[in-house]
C-alpha cells in the first residue's frame, strides 16, 4: 500500500494552482484524465472520485469550489483518501479561516510545510489539528508582523507532546487566564413529507461541537439527561468507549480548541417531530400556457419556539417560463435559466402565516409537466434540540479550576423535502 | 564515479526537458497571486543572491519564494547549489524549506544531493527527537541510489531509538528505501520483524505498512504480534487502525477456519452410507462437533467493534470489510448502521460506502432484500416507487420499474402486489415508463406462469396503444407463451398484427412470426390462413433475418413431403418450457474483490491488491500466536511459575522447543506436501512433544495436571480411536478459556491447572492434530472412493454425498495412482482407461430455485467411472434447499429417456434441511448422444420437470495410449471417420500447456506422449460403445494450426470438432 503519490490542487475554472509530489514527481498531464472525466459529467458535484488511468488512479474530493485530486499508484481503501483529502481541507480551513484558492496561494508556504507534515511517503503521519498547530503555527496578522521584523519563524522546533503520549490530540502546557468549555448542539432534521402531509422519511442527525478552553489536562466527563435517544454514535477519538458503553456518559480529555465531539443519529420515525407544514397547491392546466402556485407555510410541532430564517426553494420543471408571485411575507426571485424559485420567508408568526401566490407562465404547446416539483425548506430553531436531547452535567476532574461552562442547542432543516 | 557523472547527465538533460515542459504549462496558467514568481530567469539570479547573503529573512523569504515555484509546478532546479549550501542552517525555517527543495530536486541532481547527506548523518544522532526524525525522513526521502547504504544504516539505528516517534519514521524510511532498492528486502524484513514487536501504539501503524508494503506474505512474521495488535488496535492513531485492520484481515482468512455454516442437516445420510469405521467416525464426529471459534479469532471480532463508531469513514469502512469477511453471519448486521451513518457524509464518502453496500446487498441478496422489503412495507416501498416513476428523469423511472421487477422475483410473496403494481403502470402515459413494465412483466410472468391471464388480456389490449417495439415484441411473446391459457384472445391478437405486419418493426415482426407458429401448433384451426398469410408476407420482407425466420418456421410448422423427422418435434420446439431469467444487479461482479478496496471501486484489479485468500480447511495450528516470555521460558523451574501470578503471562506462556515443533507441523499443515513427508512430519512432533513432556517432570502441579491431560486424553482415544484430534482440541480450548478466565483464583482445580502443561499438551495434541486431519482427509477420499467401488452391486445404495460442498471430488496424485487400480473397464485391452487429466468445476443448472421452489439443483459431471454401469456416465447433482423449510422426499420420476437411453436414479432423499445441501451421484447412458436426458425431480408436494444434455466432451473417457498406438488407430481411422478444421489463432495461443488445458477443458480425454513439439494428441473413448475419438491438433507455420478428429461416431466427432474450434481459436 503505497499511499496518496502526488496531490494536485485544482480550481473551478481547472487550473492547477498548487502540485504536491511525497515520492518522484509525477506530471500534471495525469490531470487531463480528471478534467476528461469532469467534462463528461454534467454537473462540477458529479465527477467520480475514484478515477483509473493507464498508469495511476485519480481519487479526487471537491470541496470549496476546488478540486484535490490525489495521484495513488497502488492498491489503497479509497476510503482512506478520501477521509485524508477532507482532513487536509479542514487543517487548510482551520488554519486560514477557508478554505479557498486565495487562501492557499497567499499561504503556499505554509501549505507546504502542513502538507510536508501530515504525509510521510504518502502515508499520514500528523493530522490532528493540535499536534499540528505546535509544528507550524498558524498565521496571524500579528505574528506576521513580529515574524518580520525579529526574523523568527512560525515553525516550532521541539517535537509536539502529544505526538509521544497516549493523547496525541492534546497539546501540553496549555494556559488559559479565563477557562471556558462550550458545547453547541446542532441538529439537522432529514424529513421527506408527501403530498398528503404525512412523513415518508425522517430523521434526526446531530452533532455537539465543542469549544474548549481550558488550562492542563482536564479530565470531563458529559452526561445527558436523555442519553438513549441516541442510535448511532460516532466519536472523536478522544472519548473513552467503555465508559460510553457501561454509563452512557462522555468521558475525556478534550482537545485544546474547536472540535467535533460526537455525531449521532435519532432515526425512529415516530421521535422526529417535524417542526413546519406546508400547504401547497401548485397546478398546471392542459392545453394551456399557464398554471397555479400556491403554498403557505406554518408552524407545527415546534415546542413553542419560533421558526427562523426559512427559505424555500422549488426546481421548477423545464417548461416553466416565468413566475408572477406575490409574497405576503419576504421576497422571491425565480431564475429563468436555472428554473429555481427561491422564497426567503424569515420568521414565521403563527398569527399571519407566510403564503406565496400566483401564476405560472408555460411554455406554449409543450405538454403540461406529469409530476409537480417538490419543495426544499431550509428552517432553523434557536435553543432547541429537535430530538429532545439535553444535556445533564459537564464535570471535570484533573485541575482545580472552576470553569465556565455552556451548551447550546439548535435545530435546523437539512435535507427537507416536501412533495407536492 | 563515472557512472555518478553519467547519471548526473542523464538527469541534467531530463531537467532541460521538464523545464520547457514546465515552460509550456506556465504560458497556459494565469497568473493571479502567483504573478510575483512567474518564471523568469532574471529573477531567478536574484533568488540566487539572496539565498548567498547573509541574513537569514533574505534567505528565508527566498526559499519561501522557491517553495511558491515548486508548489506552482515551475522549474526551480538550476537554483539547487545555492539551496543546498543552506541545508545546515541554523534556522529551523529556511532548513526545513530547504528540506522540501532537496525532496524534491535531489533526484534530479544527485551530485550535488551528496554534499548534503554529511548533514543529515549529523542530525541524525543530534539529542533532539524531532531533528533526528527529520533528519531522518528526509535522508530517505532523498531518491539518490548511491546513499541506500547510508540509509539502511540509518534505518538500523532509528529502529532501536528510544523516541517512539523516530522509531515511527524508521517504519515509513523502510517503505521509501524497499521502493528504492527493492534488493534490501531482507535486511529490511529483519528490521521490519524488530519493530514489530514495538509496544508503542505510534509505531504500530507504521510498520504494519511496512510490512504490507516490503513482505505481505511473510504471515509468520504477524503470529507473535497478532495478540498485541488487537489489544492495541483501539488506541493506534486512525490511519494505523485502517492499515492494521486491512491486514489482519487477511491474516484472520489465513489463521482460521471458516465461521459460516454451510453443511447441516447431511449427518444421517452420511452415517448410513458410511460404515462405522476409525475414519469414517471421526469424520462424522467432526461434523457433529459445533463450530468453535478460535479465541485469537474472537478477540479480534470484540476489539474492532468499538471502531465502528470511529468519525473517520475509512476506519469503519475497514472494521466493516472485517466484519463482512470474517465475522459469523449472524454478527455482521451490526454493521449496517454504521454504514448507513457514513451515508450521510461527503459526496465522495457515499460514493464508495454505496458500492460496498450494494455488493454486500447482492452477496447476501436474499437476507438483506428481504430485510429490505417485506410484506409489511412493499406496499411503502411501492408507493415511494410510484413517486419516483413520475420522476421527469425517465432513465431513473426505468431503473425503477426494474427494481420492482427485482424485488417482485425476490420475494415471492410479494410478487402479486409488485405485479398488479406494473401493470397499473401499464396505464402511465409515458411510453419509457410503460415499455419497461412490460418488460419486466414479461420477465415475472415467465418465472411465475401461473394463473395471469387477466394480465395477459390487459396487455393484449394495451397493444393497440404501446408503440416501442421492445414493449411491443414482449406482449406477442407472452400471448404465444400462454396462448394456450387465453385461447380466444390470441388469435385475435394475431390478426391485429397481421393487418400492421408491414409497417412494424423487425424486432416485433420476429414476434409475430413465433406468435404465429405457436398458433398455428395449438389452434391451427383458427389461425392456419393467418399463419399462412402473415409467413407470406414475412418471406418478402427486406429484412433477411425476417425472411430465414420465415423460410425455417414454414418448414417446421407447414406439413409437407419433404418436411423431416424434425416436423414432429415442432410443438416441442416452439413451446418449450422456457427457463425464467434471472434478475440480476448490475452490481453483481464486483464480490471477488475484498470491500473497501480500491480493486473494489474500480472493480478491476489494481496493482498491489491482496487477494484475500479462502478460510483454511483446517486451522494452522493457533499455538504460534502464543507469546512466550523470554526469561520464563528459557529457565523452566518450579519456583519461576510460583512467582508468575500475570494472568495473561500465565496463559500464553510456553516453551521454545514447543513453538517450534508446532511450528514445523503448521508448516506440514499448510503444504500440500506428499502423504509421506507428511507422516514423517507427524512422527517427528510427536516425538518432540513426548520429548518435552519427559524432559519437564520438575513441575510438581504441571505433571498431576499434565497426567491429567494425558488421562483424559487417553480416555478419548480409547473410546473414539485415532479420530477424536478435535474432539481433544474442543476440550483444550474450553479448559484453555477457563483457564485464561480463572487463571488468577490460585485454588487448584482442574482448569486452573498449570499454564505449562495445559499449553504442553494443547500444541501436542494441536501438532499431532495437524497432521492427522490431513492424512484423515486423503484416507476419506480414498475411502469414499473405494466404498463407490464395494458397493456397486448393493441395491440399497444411498446417495453419495461429499462431506464439504464442493461438487467435485479434489484428486491428488497420489489418489489418481489409486484410481488407476481400481479401473472398470471392461473394453478391449488396446484401449485402458485411464483418470481423467483435468475436472473442470463447471456446474450447469437444473433446477433454478426461483422455478424449483426453493430447490435448486446443479449437476456437474465429476469425470469418473460411472459405478453403476460402464456404458453411463455418472453425473453429480447438487440440490440445494433455499426455503426456510424442510424438504422431504426428494427423488426422480417419469424418466422420458429417448430410446436407448438409461438411467440410475438415485435414492430417494428424505428431507434436506433448510439451507442444507447434498450432492448425490447418478449414472446416465447417452447411447453416446447428446441427446437431453428428460425426467422429473420431484419433493414431496411437486413435481419439476428437468433436463440433462450432456457436452459431447463428457461423454467420453480419457484413454492412455502410446505414439504408436496412437498413429496405427488413427491410420485405420480415415476417410469418412476423420473430420478436421484449420484454426486461426494468435501463436500466444499455443503453448503446449494452453492447448492441452483448453482441449481437455472441453473433453475428458487423456494425452498421449507425443514425440514432435508442434503435433498435440489426445485419446479418448466414447462411454457407450468404447470406440475411439482420437484429436490432433498439429501446429502449422504462422498462426494456423490442423484441428483432426477421427473416430467411428462421426456425428460426436463433428461435435467435438465444432466445439473445440472456437475454444482453440480464441483467446
Amino acid at each position: 500500500m503505497k499511499m496518496i503519490h502526488s496531490l494536485f490542487l485544482i480550481n473551478c475554472s481547472g487550473d492547477i494552482f498548487l502540485e504536491k509530489h511525497w515520492k518522484s514527481v509525477v506530471s500534471q498531464s495525469v490531470c487531463d484524465y480528471f478534467f476528461e472525466a469532469q467534462e463528461k459529467a454534467a454537473d462540477v458535484e458529479n465527477v467520480p472520485p475514484v478515477i483509473s488511468t493507464p498508469h495511476h488512479y485519480l481519487i479526487s474530493i471537491y470541496r470549496d469550489k476546488l478540486f484535490f485530486v490525489s495521484v495513488i499508484q497502488t492498491e489503497v481503501p479509497p476510503l482512506f483518501v478520501i477521509e485524508f483529502l477532507h482532513r487536509v481541507a479542514d487543517t487548510f480551513q482551520d488554519y486560514f479561516g477557508e478554505c479557498s484558492e486565495a487562501a492557499i496561494k497567499d499561504n503556499v508556504v505554509i501549505v507546504y510545510e502542513l502538507l510536508e507534515e501530515m504525509l510521510d511517503n504518502g502515508f499520514p503521519l500528523a493530522t490532528e489539528s493540535n499536534i499540528l498547530k505546535e509544528l507550524i503555527k498558524p498565521p496571524t496578522i500579528l505574528r506576521s508582523v513580529v515574524n518580520s521584523i525579529t526574523g523568527s519563524s512560525n515553525v516550532g522546533d521541539t517535537l509536539p507532546t502529544g505526538q509521544l503520549s497516549n493523547i496525541p490530540w492534546r497539546r501540553a502546557g496549555v494556559k488559559y487566564t479565563n477557562n471556558e468549555a462550550y458545547f453547541d448542539v446542532v441538529e439537522e432534521i432529514d424529513a421527506i413529507i408527501d403530498k398528503s402531509g404525512s412523513t415518508v422519511f425522517a430523521e434526526i442527525q446531530g452533532v455537539i461541537d465543542a469549544c474548549i478552553k481550558l488550562s492542563g489536562m482536564p479530565d470531563l466527563s458529559l452526561s445527558f439527561m436523555n442519553p438513549r435517544l441516541l442510535d448511532d454514535v460516532s466519536f472523536h477519538p478522544c472519548i473513552r468507549f467503555k465508559r460510553w458503553e457501561s454509563e452512557r456518559v462522555l468521558s475525556f480529555i478534550p482537545p485544546d480548541g474547536n472540535f467535533r465531539l460526537i455525531s449521532y443519529r435519532v432515526s425512529s420515525q415516530n421521535l422526529v417531530a417535524i417542526p413546519v407544514y406546508v400547504k401547497h397547491s401548485i397546478s398546471f392546466k392542459e392545453n394551456s400556457s399557464c398554471g397555479r402556485f400556491d403554498v403557505t407555510i406554518g408552524p407545527k410541532q415546534n415546542m413553542g419556539k419560533t421558526i427562523e430564517g426559512v427559505t424555500v426553494t422549488v426546481h421548477m420543471p423545464k417548461v416553466v417560463l416565468n413566475m408572477n408571485l406575490t409574497p405576503t411575507q419576504g421576497s422571491y426571485t425565480f431564475d429563468p435559466v436555472t428554473k429555481v424559485l427561491t422564497w426567503d420567508v424569515g420568521k414565521i408568526t403563527p398569527q399571519k402565516l407566510p403564503s406565496l401566490k400566483g401564476l405560472v407562465n408555460l411554455q406554449s404547446g409543450a405538454p403540461k409537466p406529469e409530476e409537480n416539483p417538490s419543495l426544499n425548506i431550509q428552517f432553523k430553531i434557536q435553543q432547541l434540540a429537535i430530538s429532545g436531547l439535553k444535556v445533564n452535567r459537564l464535570d471535570m476532574y484533573g485541575e482545580k479550576y472552576k470553569p465556565f461552562k455552556g451548551v447550546k442547542y439548535v435545530t435546523k432543516a437539512g435535507k427537507f423535502q416536501v412533495r407536492t | 564515479m563515472s557512472s555518478n557523472s553519467f547519471a548526473y547527465n542523464e538527469q541534467s538533460g531530463g531537467g532541460e526537458a521538464t523545464e520547457l515542459g514546465q515552460e509550456a504549462t506556465s504560458t497556459i496558467s494565469p497568473s493571479g497571486a502567483f504573478g510575483l514568481f512567474s518564471s523568469d530567469l532574471k529573477k531567478n539570479e536574484d533568488l540566487k543572491q539572496m539565498l548567498e547573503s547573509n541574513k537569514d529573512s533574505a534567505k528565508l523569504d527566498a526559499m519561501k519564494r522557491i517553495v511558491g515555484m515548486i508548489a506552482k509546478g515551475k522549474n526551480a532546479s538550476e537554483l539547487f547549489p545555492a539551496v543546498v549550501k543552506n541545508v545546515a542552517s541554523k534556522n529551523i525555517e529556511i532548513k526545513k524549506l530547504v528540506y522540501v527543495y532537496l525532496v524534491r530536486y535531489a533526484e534530479e541532481q544527485q551530485d550535488l544531493a551528496l554534499l548534503s547527506i554529511s548533514t543529515f548523518q549529523r542530525a541524525l544522532k543530534d539529542p533532539n527527537q524531532l531533528i533526528r526524525a527529520s533528519a531522518l525522513r528526509v535522508l530517505s526521502s532523498i531518491r539518490v541510489p548511491i546513499i541506500v547504504p547510508i540509509m539502511m544504516l540509518a534505518i538500523k539505528e532509528a529502529a532501536a531509538d528510544l523516541s517512539p516517534y523516530v522509531r515511527k519514521n524508521a517504519a515509513h524510511a523502510i517503505q521509501k528505501l524497499y521502493s528504492l532498492d527493492p534488493e534490501q528486502k531482507e535486511m529490511l524484513i529483519e528490521v521490519i520483524e524488530k519493530l514489530l514487536k514495538d509496544k508503542s501504539i505510534l509505531v504500530a501503524g507504521s510498520v504494519v505498512m511496512a510490512f504490507e508494503e516490503v513482505c505481505p506474505d511473510r504471515i509468520d512474521l504477524i503470529h507473535k504480534n497478532y495478540r498485541k495488535l488487537c489489544n492495541l488496535l483501539v488506541d493506534v492513531e486512525e490511519w494505523g487502525q485502517v492499515v492494521i485492520i486491512h491486514m489482519l484481515t487477511r491474516y484472520a482468512r489465513t489463521q482460521f477456519v471458516s465461521p459460516w455454516r454451510e453443511d447441516d442437516g447431511l449427518e444421517d445420510n452420511e452415517k448410513s452410507f458410511y460404515d462405522s469405521d476409525d475414519e469414517q467416525k471421526e469424520k462424522t464426529d467432526k461434523r457433529k462437533k459445533p463450530y468453535t471459534m478460535d479465541p485469537d479469532h474472537r478477540l479480534l471480532i470484540r476489539n474492532t467493534k468499538p471502531l465502528l463508531q470511529s468519525r473517520n469513514a475509512a476506519v469503519v469502512m475497514a472494521v466493516a470489510q472485517l466484519y463482512w469477511h470474517i465475522s459469523p453471519k449472524s454478527e455482521a448486521g451490526i454493521i449496517s448502521k454504521s454504514l448507513v451513518r457514513l451515508l450521510r457524509s461527503n459526496r465522495e464518502v457515499q460514493y464508495i460506502v454505496l458500492q460496498n453496500i450494494a455488493t454486500m446487498s447482492i452477496q447476501r441478496k436474499l437476507e438483506i432484500l428481504t430485510n429490505l422489503a417485506n410484506e409489511a412495507n412493499i406496499s411503502t416501498l411501492l408507493r415511494e416507487f410510484q413517486t419516483y416513476v413520475k420522476s421527469q428523469d425517465k432513465q431513473f423511472a426505468a431503473a425503477t420499474i426494474q427494481t420492482i421487477g427485482r424485488c417482485a422475483a425476490n420475494i415471492s410473496e410479494v410478487t402479486d402486489t409488485c405485479l398488479s403494481g406494473l401493470v397499473c403502470l401499464l396505464s402511465n402515459r409515458d411510453e419509457i415508463v410503460v415499455a419497461e413494465s412490460v418488460v419486466v412483466i414479461k420477465k415475472l410472468l415467465q418465472m411465475q406462469p401461473a394463473q395471469h391471464g387477466e394480465i395477459i388480456k390487459h396487455m393484449a389490449k394495451l397493444l393497440d396503444s404501446i408503440t416501442v417495439p421492445v414493449a411491443r415484441a414482449s406482449i406477442l411473446w407472452l400471448i404465444g407463451e400462454n396462448c394456450e391459457r387465453v385461447p380466444k384472445i390470441a388469435p385475435d391478437v394475431l390478426r391485429k398484427m397481421a393487418k400492421s405486419f408491414t409497417s412494424e418493426d423487425d424486432l416485433v415482426k420476429l414476434q409475430i412470426l413465433n406468435l404465429g407458429a405457436k398458433l398455428y401448433l395449438t389452434n391451427s384451426k383458427q389461425t392456419k390462413l393467418l399463419t399462412q398469410y402473415i409467413l407470406n408476407l414475412g418471406k418478402y420482407d427486406q429484412n433477411y433475418d425476417i425472411r430465414d425466420r420465415t423460410r425455417f418456421i414454414r418448414q417446421l410448422i407447414v406439413p409437407n413431403e419433404k418436411s423431416g423427422a424434425l416436423s414432429k418435434y415442432a410443438k416441442k420446439i416452439f413451446l418449450a418450457q422456457k427457463p425464467a431469467p434471472l434478475l440480476e444487479s448490475p452490481f453483481k461482479d464486483r464480490d471477488h474483490f475484498q470491500l473497501g478496496t480500491l480493486s473494489h471501486t474500480l472493480n478491476a484489479k489494481a496493482a498491489g491488491y491482496l487477494e484475500l485468500s479462502n478460510w483454511p480447511e483446517v486451522a494452522p495450528d493457533p499455538s504460534v500466536r502464543n507469546v512466550e516470555v523470554i526469561d520464563l521460558a528459557k529457565e523452566w523451574t518450579p519456583a519461576g511459575k510460583a512467582k508468575n501470578e500475570n494472568p495473561t503471562k500465565k496463559f500464553y506462556s510456553e516453551s521454545e522447543e514447543e513453538e517450534d515443533s508446532s511450528d514445523s507441523s503448521s508448516d506440514s499443515g499448510s503444504e500440500s506436501g506428499s502423504e509421506s513427508g507428511e507422516e514423517d512430519e507427524e512422527g517427528d512432533s510427536s516425538e518432540d512433544s513426548s520429548e518435552d513432556s519427559s524432559s519437564e517432570p520438575e513441575s510438581e502441579s504441571g505433571r498431576q495436571s499434565d497426567t491429567e491431560n494425558r488421562r483424559v486424553a487417553k480416555r478419548n482415544s480409547k473410546t473414539k480411536g485415532k479420530g477424536d484430534s478435535k474432539d481433544e482440541k474442543k476440550e483444550n480450548e474450553k479448559s484453555k478459556t477457563s483457564d485464561s478466565s480463572n487463571a488468577e483464583s490460585s485454588s487448584v482445580e482442574e482448569s486452573s491447572s498449570d499454564s505449562e502443561s495445559e499449553s504442553e499438551s494443547e500444541s501436542e495434541s494441536e501438532s499431532r492434530k495437524v497432521t492427522k486431519e490431513k492424512e484423515k482427509k486423503t484416507k476419506q477420499d480414498r475411502n469414499r472412493l473405494a466404498t463407490d467401488v464395494s458397493l456397486l452391486d448393493l441395491d440399497d445404495f444411498n446417495p453419495v454425498s461429499t462431506p464439504v460442498a464442493l461438487p467435485t471430488p479434489a484428486l491428488s496424485p497420489s489418489l489418481i495412482a489409486d484410481l488407476e487400480g481400481l479401473n472398470l473397464s471392461t473394453s478391449s485391452s488396446v484401449i485402458s482407461v485411464s483418470t481423467p487429466v483435468f475436472v473442470p468445476m463447471k456446474t450447469h443448472v437444473l433446477l433454478h430455485r426461483m422455478s424449483g421452489k426453493g430447490l435448486a439443483a446443479h449437476y456437474s459431471f465429476p469425470r469418473q467411472p460411472c459405478i453403476f454401469g460402464d456404458k453411463m456416465v455418472s453425473v453429480q447433482i447438487t440440490l440445494n434447499n433455499t426455503t426456510d423449510k424442510k424438504i422431504e422426499n426428494i427423488h426422480i420420476r417419469e424418466k422420458k429417456l429417448p430410446i436407448g437411453m438409461q438411467m440410475h436414479v438415485f435414492n430417494p432423499i428424505e428431507s434436506l434441511e433448510p439451507e442444507g445441501s447434498i450432492t448425490v451421484s447418478m449414472g446416465i447412458d447417452f447411447c453416446d448422444s447428446t441427446q437431453t436426458a428428460s425426467f422429473q425431480l420431484c419433493t414431496k408436494d411437486d413435481c419439476f420437470s428437468v433436463n440433462i444434455q450432456p457436452p459431447v466432451g463428457e461423454l467420453l473417457l480419457p484413454v492412455a495410449m502410446s505414439e504408436k498406438d496412437f498413429k496405427k488407430e488413427q491410420g485405420m481411422l480415415t476417410g469418412m471417420n476423420e473430420t478436421s478444421a484449420t484454426i486461426i489463432a494468435a501463436p500466444q495461443n499455443f503453448p503446449p500447456s494452453v492447448i492441452l488445458q483448453k482441449v481437455i477443458n472441453v473433453a475428458n480425454a487423456g494425452v498421449v506422449p507425443s514425440g514432435q513439439d508442434n503435433i498435440h494428441r489426445f485419446a479418448a473413448k466414447t462411454v457407450h460403445s468404447g470406440s475411439l475419438m482420437l484429436v490432433t491438433v498439429e501446429l502449422k507455420e504462422g498462426s494456423t494450426a490442423q484441428l483432426i478428429i477421427n473416430t467411428e461416431k462421426t456425428v460426436i466427432g463433428s461435435v467435438l470438432l465444432r466445439e473445440l474450434k472456437p475454444v482453440l481459436s480464441q483467446g
